[in-house]
Order: C-alpha cells, then structure tokens, then sequence
C-alpha cells in the first residue's frame, strides 16, 4: 500500500490560516491503514485544528469528512453538493487523492495533509517499510522475490556491490543489503543458479524516468 | 471510605483505559475541559495486557499536540492504581485539581466564554 506520514500541526496551520471555512478529508483506504489520514486522524486534526483558531480568537467552519477513496471519481463526487461550503479542502489523502481532488474541484484550493512516502508494507505496529518503487517491469521472478530496485540503495541488477559487509548495506548498518537476502532466499529455494545468470540492462522507460506514466486497459474499458 | 476529594471533576467511566483515544481527550478540551486525566490500572497488571500502556501513549499524544496548538500538555495526565486504592484515587483528583488551578483556566474555555459574551 501506499505508506504516508502525517505533516507537523505546525506546518498545516500555516498553510490554512487564512481559510475560514475548510473540509478536513479523509481517505479510508492506505492512509487509513498506516494511521496517517483516515477517520481517526481526521478527528483528531480538525479538533486540533479548531482549538487552535478558537484560542486565537478566529471564527473558522472546520468540518470532517472521509470518503472510501479519494482516487475515484465516484467517491469524489460525494462532495460535490458541499465543496461550495469551503474555502479549501485539507486533504488527508496520499498525493494521488490531493491531485485527484485537486483536479476534479478546480476552483477550491487544496491543501495536503501528509507526506507521502513510498509504497511499503506494514512490517511490525507502526513500522512500515518500502517494498517497490513502481519501476512498470517487475523482476521479483528472477530475484528469489526480493526487489533490488526498492531495497538496494544502488538499484543494482547484479549484485551486490563492493559496499555490502556481513549482509547489511554501507549506507546504513541497519540496512540489509538487498543482494544478500537474494542470495540467501535463492539459497534457501535451492535456485543458486539463477544467480549465476547476467541480468540484462534494465528498461527504464517504464520506469518514472520514462515521464509520467499510463496504464490504459481497453480490455476493461465500458 | 467517605474521603474527600474535589468535586469539580467528572468521571467517565471506561471498560478499559485501552478504549481510550487521543480524540476523546481532544473532545473534552474542545468543549471546555480544564484538565483531563485517565487513571488506570497497575501498569502489568492490565486485564487485557496491555491497555493501560496503549492509554498513556495516546495521554502523550494528547499532550504533544495541546502542545502544538498552545493548551498546554500539562492539562494531560495519566495515573496508574489498582481497584483497592481509593485513598489514592483521592490523593490524584486532589493533586491535578490543584494543578489545573495553578495552570489556570484553558485557553479554549476563556475563548469560548468571551464568544458567548460576545454574542
């Protein structure tokens, strides 16, 4: 899933002083998941968010809302009949829901509400890791299921480095190298050889250095 | 037991302090709380393992973010006692009371109380 991480109270009242009605919304899917902009922080903000202009002596309207997906449109559309009532949307989304609403209600400024970080996977009760980087080629067949383009730092095809000691990565000491986990889980499958192949060079087009990306899918267009 | 303590204070009960959130404590300052504070059981001698650990989490949380916004996180406290002490129970709501009176009234409620003049 998409992994987020909430934006400093500061920093969003900054970005909202000047607005006096605005919607704090939601987004019930990732961001809901890595407890960074679902319902419950939804809450908490627009509260916070409140006390802080009551105290300041400032009438603002700050309401709450949290759609199902801020990525869609007809979950978007929800909030057709009420965006007039604000004078901006923070938007707990990641940067796909931002933009997204962004776009569909183009005369209401948006404000976001998280950092977006990486796709990742919610490896212990509030840790969350980066698994893929969305390079638009998957490799993982070859790689024993372990990605060296998200977990090697170098996103080397045929690893690992002179930078890698006792498995963890130079960058880091708490970092496993990528390429020893691949080594050891080829090892562990009984598929060593596959190491001994040479990857070929990577297309990168795919990739974001191909420009922003497209998936088009006439086979479930209507 | 007939012991004394400050009437100015309300109980809400809760099945756990696990239940509680940072939103709950939120609440009460936005409608004009001066103080909140959540008293649970024995640290390791939770019900449900780990409740009362989870309670004083949020009641830091609660309290980074009265922080933030200028209330104050010190309006905020977590106690732990067991079901057996109820002098002690007395002995808290004495100690924040006086706390909370040293602190003085919450900003959120002197502004919500010049509103209502205002109007």
């Amino acid at each position: 899933m998409i992994i987020a991480d909430k934006k400093p109270i500061e920093e969003i009242i900054q970005e909202v002083k000047d607005y006096d009605r605005l919607l704090v919304l939601g987004c019930n899917e990732c961001v809901t998941v890595c407890e960074a902009g679902g319902k419950k922080e939804v809450e908490v903000l627009a509260s916070a968010l409140r006390m802080h202009f009551i105290k300041e002596g400032k009438e603002k309207k700050i309401d709450e809302r949290t759609l199902e997906r801020q990525c869609d449109h007809e979950y978007l559309e929800e909030i057709r009949d009420v965006i007039d009532q604000y004078d901006a949307v923070l938007s707990l989304a990641c940067g796909v829901g931002v933009q997204f609403t962004a776009e569909k209600y183009h005369s209401t400024p948006l404000i976001p509400g998280v950092n977006t970080c990486f796709l990742g996977a919610n490896e212990q009760r509030g840790m969350w890791t980066e698994r893929c980087q969305a390079c638009g080629a998957c490799i993982l067949a070859r790689t024993g299921g372990i990605c060296p383009i998200s977990r090697c730092a170098k996103r080397v095809m045929n690893g690992p480095c002179g930078g890698s000691s006792a498995g963890k990565c130079e960058i880091n000491k708490d970092l496993d190298c990528a390429w020893q986990l691949i080594i050891d889980r080829l090892r562990d499958l009984g598929r060593l050889d596959d190491y001994e192949i040479v990857a070929p060079i990577k297309d990168w087009s795919t990739e974001r250095s191909g420009g922003p990306r497209t998936v088009v899918r006439e086979d479930v267009q209507v | 037991m007939r012991l004394k303590c400050p009437a100015n204070f309300r109980i809400i009960r809760l099945p756990c302090t696990g239940k509680i959130d940072v939103i709950h404590i939120l609440r009460a300052f936005e409608k004009g709380a001066d103080g909140v504070y959540v008293v649970g059981c024995m640290e390791g001698d939770c019900h449900f393992k780990t409740g009362n650990f989870r309670a004083r989490k949020r009641v830091a949380q609660a309290a980074a973010i009265l922080d933030k916004i200028g209330v104050g996180g010190d309006r905020v406290k977590m106690y732990n006692l067991s079901s057996g002490e109820g002098p002690l129970f007395a002995q808290y709501s004495i100690e924040m009371d006086e706390k909370i009176r040293a602190l003085g009234p919450s900003p959120i409620k002197v502004a919500l109380q010049a509103k209502k003049e205002a109007a």
